[in-house]
Formats: C-alpha cells, sequence, structure tokens
C-alpha cells in the first residue's frame, strides 16, 4: 500500500540525466565549499590555540603551514572562504527578488566563479610580499 | 489532488517549525561574516611573516580580540546552521539525523569555546 503510493508519487530525474552548467557547479561548489569550511575552523581553533600556549606550539604551525602541502591546504581554504562568500552574496541578490533573468544568471555566474580566484590569488601575492618574498 | 504522504497528514506538522528563523538567522550571520571574514584573511596576510610576539602582539590589542570573538561567534553560529541543513537534506533516517544534528551542535560548540578561551587568553595575558 504504501509502496504503491510512492510509485505513484511524481518523481524528478537525478543529476546524472541533465548536461552540466556553470550554475549547477557553482551550487554545488556552495555547498562543498561550505562543508568544507566547517572543518577549516578547526585549522583557525589549532592557529588561536598555539598562539595562546606559547612559541613553541606556534613553532609547530608554522612548519606545517611553510611545508608546501600546507601551503597548499591553505590555498584551498582562503579560495573556499572567497568562493562561498562571493556565492553568498549571489545568494542575498536573489533573496529580493532580483536576478533570475537567465542572462542574469550567467552572468552572476561568471562573476563569482571567476572574481573569488582573482582575490585568491591577489591574497597570495600579498601575503608573499609580506613573508618578503619580493 | 494532495501531493503530501499519508504520514505527512497525519503528522499534520506542515512546515510551522523552526524553518523561518533558521533561514532568517543563517543570512544574518552571513552578513555579519562578510567584514568580519575579510578583516581574518587580512590579518593573516599581513602577519604572513610575523614571528611569534609580534603575532600575539596583534591579536592581543582590544579592537582587535573583540573582533575575533565576533568573528568566531558569526561563523560558528552560520556554519552549525549549515551543516545542519545540508545533514537534513542526505541523511533520512530519523535517528541518525538526530545523531547527526547532535552531534554538529556539539562540534560547533567545542570549536567556538576553543576559539574564544584562545582568544581571552591571548587578551587578557
Amino acid at each position: 500500500m504504501a509502496q504503491q503510493e510512492n510509485a505513484s508519487r511524481p518523481l524528478s530525474p537525478h543529476i546524472q540525466i541533465y548536461r552540466w552548467t556553470l550554475t549547477m557547479i557553482l551550487s554545488i561548489l556552495h555547498r562543498a565549499t561550505g562543508v568544507a569550511l566547517y572543518a577549516g575552523t578547526g585549522l583557525l581553533a589549532w592557529w588561536l590555540l598555539a598562539i595562546a600556549t606559547g612559541p613553541e606550539a606556534y613553532e609547530q604551525v608554522r612548519l606545517v603551514s611553510s611545508h608546501w602541502l600546507g601551503r597548499l591546504v591553505l590555498f584551498g581554504y582562503s579560495w573556499a572562504l572567497f568562493h562561498h562568500m562571493f556565492g553568498g552574496i549571489r545568494h542575498f541578490i536573489w533573496d529580493t527578488g532580483r536576478g533570475f533573468e537567465l542572462k542574469t544568471v550567467e552572468i552572476l555566474a561568471r562573476i563569482t566563479s571567476i572574481v573569488p580566484l582573482l582575490l585568491t590569488v591577489l591574497a597570495w601575492a600579498l601575503a608573499y610580499f609580506y613573508l618578503g618574498a619580493f | 489532488m494532495s501531493m503530501r504522504t499519508p504520514l505527512s497528514r497525519v503528522r499534520g506538522l506542515g512546515s510551522a517549525k523552526k524553518g523561518t528563523e533558521h533561514f532568517w538567522l543563517q543570512r544574518v550571520t552571513a552578513i555579519a561574516n562578510i567584514p568580519l571574514t575579510v578583516f581574518l584573511i587580512a590579518t593573516l596576510v599581513v602577519h604572513a611573516g610575523s614571528d611569534y610576539v609580534t603575532m600575539r602582539a596583534f591579536l592581543a590589542q582590544p579592537i582587535v580580540s573583540i573582533v575575533f570573538l565576533l568573528l568566531i561567534a558569526s561563523a560558528v553560529w552560520h556554519m552549525r546552521l549549515g551543516l545542519q541543513v545540508v545533514i537534513e537534506d542526505y541523511v533520512s533516517s530519523e535517528g541518525r539525523k538526530l545523531v547527526a544534528i547532535m552531534a554538529n551542535n556539539f562540534a560547533s560548540i567545542v570549536v567556538a569555546v576553543t576559539c574564544s578561551l584562545a582568544v581571552l587568553k591571548i587578551a587578557l595575558n
């Protein structure tokens, strides 16, 4: 009985049936970066706790963050922050009921995928400048 | 024809729970997160080459400590609400959903308390 009921309800096809679009990828990335940032707060906690603990603990953080693998994780973290932020701003525009025209959606999608990347690169260029790299 | 399931009709709850509050707080914390996160990134960028003493002295300034405490409160609140939505979307079993949401709440509180204590220790030392 219950099964029959379920089968007669309209079902929507799953994602593999659709052609991939930028807006789809961004929707998935917004959620993925959100979950990644959740994990990233562990790094923030570690960094703050190390500073509160003392120079030795802080040295460990610096050791990890100066390794190429640590740098890669931090680069990903900073990109996720910018990306999620701009994805959120896009959602704010939609929350006001504006920006739903296909053309606007497409333009917003391009802005929110490119600008966070540029800002991430800019932030890292500045960070390397403050590190004394150039 | 009603699209509701028999179970939903029996329960009669509809969506009259905490949806609006959840939605609204997600937006409020999101707005707060924008300037607070920019401040965090700027701090990390400018202090990329700083040694321990400089870094600690910077964070110990009252204004900086306050911003960091606000960032922790807003960001953790936002991430807690966000992951709850993810859990509710993907975990269909009521039991596992309850456990996952509880774990989400515990993890968020642990992160918030840990970060806040660290900032307070830096600020008040």
